[in-house]
């Protein structure tokens, strides 16, 4: 089936699924955001525990999507993943770090003897979820706003500033984007909580939680979204690169797909605050779950269609990365496309043990009584 | 421009975070399995006890598995990070193991593992243990798409060199999955991690029989783990030869440097135990190996190419060759990849300028030496020859434990079948300091497949040198410093949290 498919087509659908992969991350980054309000939503060790327990049984889902995420990139844009990873080392190697402290946090936190104490684990979470998820976000935007990186007749890549992608926090593009990311996170954490757990005081802090994160994320995000409608992008021809005013505006309209999913997605989460401030619905998660996968989805998707550079140069335009300059070869993806099978049979295990796991909300009660307990 | 202090790091990078990973991952391959043996025991006869002796060790399980993920996730990006050549040229084929082992073993182990550990009354039994399995399963996939990869860079096939893309591509997928490396490779490593997951259960065990303490769970853990360590240490041996064999055929460098092997000879021995002589040199024929050596005779030829007469090449043949005996010398290598590489380059400028007969002979010429193309980018033919010091002492030491890990497996069942366990001071003891060497000797492993195949991140394709990211070397030095500090920092962490819940016993944890 998938052999008898155009180059472009596998690169299209492959760049579709890690568009999707990437929104399905950002979806679960409810865990890091809610890592940055243990101190906030939380008074009592007992409620942190109650927290961090809650959150303790989906963080490896997280990690797992960031891996298969990156996974995915290489195996389907391996140059990509190349020049990106090879050229801003220092972001992408912050935001490792910033992942291996998470890795060990809920394990290690309340154990006897853990070394460090309790304390330094919870650092560790929010640093996690604070700066983790804004470098991400910063890393995603440079596909938007580009990087200082070129590549030679084999392809071969080298950064050209020595600041390594360090230089990305000074775009404001980048900035916006990353604390987008940072408030989504955290308003889908207040949203999980609300879901998730049975403690009146921790649901009366998590909608007011909500309410403050949601001035922010509003904010920024409408602001992020007037930037990407009026910004300039990198488009290609047969003669090369070049740059294209409003771009990502004209990817929209030439997509009308895209900007459905886009506004869609964009109101099912507004619709999910409203609920959940206003209506006291616990069941604000799945809207704007759905709503954010739609949202990042379509965002990803502008980069991988209508002839648009996944990752522009800035130093040399012509070293610029599309979808086709910078994939695995047609076999490749072919093998990839039919191991894509997996995807819905892993999503529904997933949805399945969630649910099992769910069924009912977690109490403190619940968490005092589990020997196994974060 | 000489890279070479760029490269030494970059592989000290990746070594240092290598072998922080290979500390973790061999308990989280054996353990998970014993661990799904004890519940299982425990589903079947509804036992409480055997429930106790299963969430004992599934807590311990869980403290490893944590830090395991914590220092796997960079192996991942490392590969982009600080050897982005590296992921382009070979990406076409080494992304796709990776992304399989995602979607395939990460998501299973990371969503039963809520389940396995929070779900005791949550799902019934049976679905409880079922998760319990499919940790076990996840985790080893997760080893089997690794040494898919991992075989793939000892032994690359299926794949063919694009000189439009200038990279390789995939050409068969199933001949990648199963290359004869990988899958020796695959069986020997898991098979390691099977022996780590026993000889730490045992060992543990063995400290409490000899504190008097927690008597019936520490005997009914070594009864299952030892049972468990003996069958999969006698696999650990059959696999290890399989192993050796296939690097005879396919690493004959790597094999000689095993076995510290500079003059090549037919009916070959294999040293069992001996001391190299650092003063002797490739070429010189004058000085001896080793200043003392112990030898068993011909078992060389017969284990690396199954004939006692078979001829084994040495060091010295297959720097500077031996036309009698069919092995082609380094230097004649080098020369044969220097005419592909430029060959290469011409064509590429042929297809830039437009001069298509150019173009095609360049094609032809590329053609007919692409298989020597990674020896192009060497200098000097002694730069095929790995840390013979090293990979010799490290395949030795690795050989040695694997034996005597069998051998303690053995006198354990037998001591606990005929119910004399306990007063087998010296063996329990024995059995305590035994979770060290089982560490020791995984590294060893890994020391032996890595530094063996130096100076090739691809074997005769593509060496590390051309492999890197071109990065300032502080850059490498910052990241190399902190990984050395916090990966240290969580072990430390990680072995004061697993002394504590020990010493706290089963009943209590």
């Amino acid at each position: 089936m998938f052999e008898t498919f155009t180059l472009l087509t596998l690169q299209q659908y492959w760049w579709f699924l890690v568009s999707l992969l990437g929104a399905l991350f950002v979806f679960i980054t409810f865990v890091q955001g809610g890592q940055t309000l243990l101190y906030k939503i939380a008074k009592t060790e007992k409620e942190r525990d109650v927290l961090v327990a809650s959150l303790g049984r989906k963080w490896e889902l997280s990690f797992t999507a960031l891996v298969m995420f990156g996974g995915a990139l290489f195996a389907a844009f391996p140059l990509f993943y190349a020049v990106s990873f090879g050229g801003a080392y220092f972001v992408w190697m912050a935001i490792l770090f910033c992942f291996i402290i998470q890795a060990v946090s809920y394990e290690y936190r309340k154990k006897p003897n853990n070394f460090l104490g309790k304390r330094t684990y919870e650092i560790f979470l929010f640093i996690n979820g604070s700066l983790g998820i804004i470098l991400i976000g910063m890393a995603v935007g440079t596909m938007f706003s580009g990087g200082n990186f070129i590549k030679d007749d084999m392809n071969l890549s080298a950064w050209t500033l020595s600041s390594r992608g360090l230089e990305a926090a000074l775009n404001p593009f980048n900035v916006v984007f990353g604390f987008t990311l940072f408030f989504l996170a955290r308003v889908q954490a207040s949203l999980y909580f609300l879901n998730n757990i049975s403690h009146k005081q921790i649901e009366k802090r998590s909608r007011g939680q909500l309410k403050n994160d949601s001035i922010f994320f509003v904010g920024f995000f409408v602001f992020l979204s007037i930037m990407l409608l009026i910004m300039s992008g990198f488009s290609y021809n047969e003669s090369g690169f070049f740059i294209e005013k409003y771009k990502f505006l004209s990817n929209f309209l030439a997509n009308p797909i895209l900007l459905i999913f886009f506004l869609v997605g964009t109101l099912m989460v507004l619709y999910a605050i409203f609920i959940s401030l206003f209506k006291k619905s616990s069941k604000g998660i799945w809207f704007s779950g759905i709503g954010t996968v739609l949202v990042v989805l379509s965002i990803f998707c502008l980069l991988g269609f209508n002839n648009t550079a996944i990752y522009p140069s800035l130093s040399d335009i012509q070293s610029s990365l599309n979808i086709q300059n910078s994939s695995g070869s047609h076999y490749t993806l072919t093998v990839m496309s039919y191991v894509s099978f997996l995807v819905p049979f892993v999503l529904g295990y997933i949805i399945l043990v969630w649910k099992s796991m769910d069924k009912t909300k977690i109490t403190s009660d619940e968490i005092q009584a589990d020997s196994h307990h974060y | 421009m000489d890279n070479s202090l760029l490269v030494d790091l970059s592989r000290g990078q990746f070594a240092l975070t290598a072998l922080y990973h290979w500390l973790f991952v061999p308990l989280t391959l054996g353990l998970s399995f014993i661990v799904a043996m004890f519940e299982t025991i425990y589903v079947k006869t509804n036992d409480s006890e055997w429930k106790k002796i299963t969430k004992f060790w599934m807590g311990l399980f869980a403290i490893n598995f944590a830090i395991g993920i914590a220092t796997g996730i960079i192996m991942e990006f490392e590969f982009g990070t600080n050897w982005s050549n590296y992921s382009w040229i070979v990406g076409d084929i080494f992304g796709a193991p990776l992304a399989i082992e995602g979607l395939m073993a990460f998501f299973m182990e990371s969503t039963f593992f809520a389940i396995m550990f929070f779900g005791w009354d949550k799902v019934s039994k049976k679905v409880h243990l079922l998760s319990t399995w499919l940790v076990a399963i996840g985790s080893n996939l997760s080893a089997l798409w690794i040494l898919v990869a991992n075989g793939w860079m000892q032994h690359p096939v299926g794949m063919k060199f694009n000189v439009d893309t200038a990279r390789f591509e995939m050409e068969n997928f199933f001949d990648v999955v199963f290359n004869p490396m990988a899958v020796s490779k695959f069986l020997h490593t898991v098979s390691s991690g099977y022996v780590m997951g026993s000889l730490f259960v045992v060992g543990i065990s063995a400290w409490f029989l000899l504190k008097r303490r927690d008597v019936l769970f520490a005997k009914r853990s070594i009864i299952v783990a030892a049972s468990f360590g003996l069958l999969t240490s006698i696999f650990l041996i059959t696999t290890g030869d399989e192993s050796a064999h296939e690097v005879a055929m396919k690493q004959p460098v790597k094999l000689a440097a095993m076995e510290g092997l500079y003059e090549g000879h037919k009916r070959a021995g294999i040293v069992a135990i001996g001391q190299l002589n650092t003063d002797k040199e490739i070429g010189d024929t004058t000085k001896d190996e080793f200043l003392w050596k112990l030898e068993i005779p011909y078992a060389l030829s017969f284990l690396g190419y199954r004939d006692i007469n078979a001829f084994v090449p040495g060091l010295n043949e297959l720097v500077n060759g031996d036309p009698q005996n069919s092995v082609e010398s380094a230097n004649e290598k080098i020369r044969k990849g220097k005419i592909a590489l430029n060959a290469l380059r011409s064509y590429k400028n042929a297809k830039k300028s437009d001069t298509q007969d150019v173009a095609k002979s360049a094609l032809e010429e590329f053609r007919m030496y692409e298989k020597y193309l990674g020896y192009g980018y060497l200098d000097k033919p002694k730069q095929i020859v790995p840390p013979i010091g090293l990979t010799f002492y490290s395949f030795h030491i690795m050989v040695g434990l694997g034996s005597w890990f069998a051998g303690l497996f053995l006198l354990l069942l037998y001591f606990s079948m005929v119910g004399k366990i306990e007063g087998k001071t010296l063996l329990l003891r024995a059995a305590l300091f035994s979770i060290p060497l089982g560490y020791i000797a995984g590294e060893a492993g890994w020391i032996v497949a890595e530094v063996g195949r130096q100076p090739w991140a691809i074997q005769d394709m593509l060496p590390v040198g051309v492999a890197t990211s071109q990065l300032d070397t502080t850059a490498v030095i910052i990241t190399m410093s902190l990984f050395a500090i916090i990966f240290t920092t969580l072990l430390i962490a990680e072995i004061k949290i697993m002394l504590t819940q020990i010493k706290i016993g089963y009943k209590e944890a």
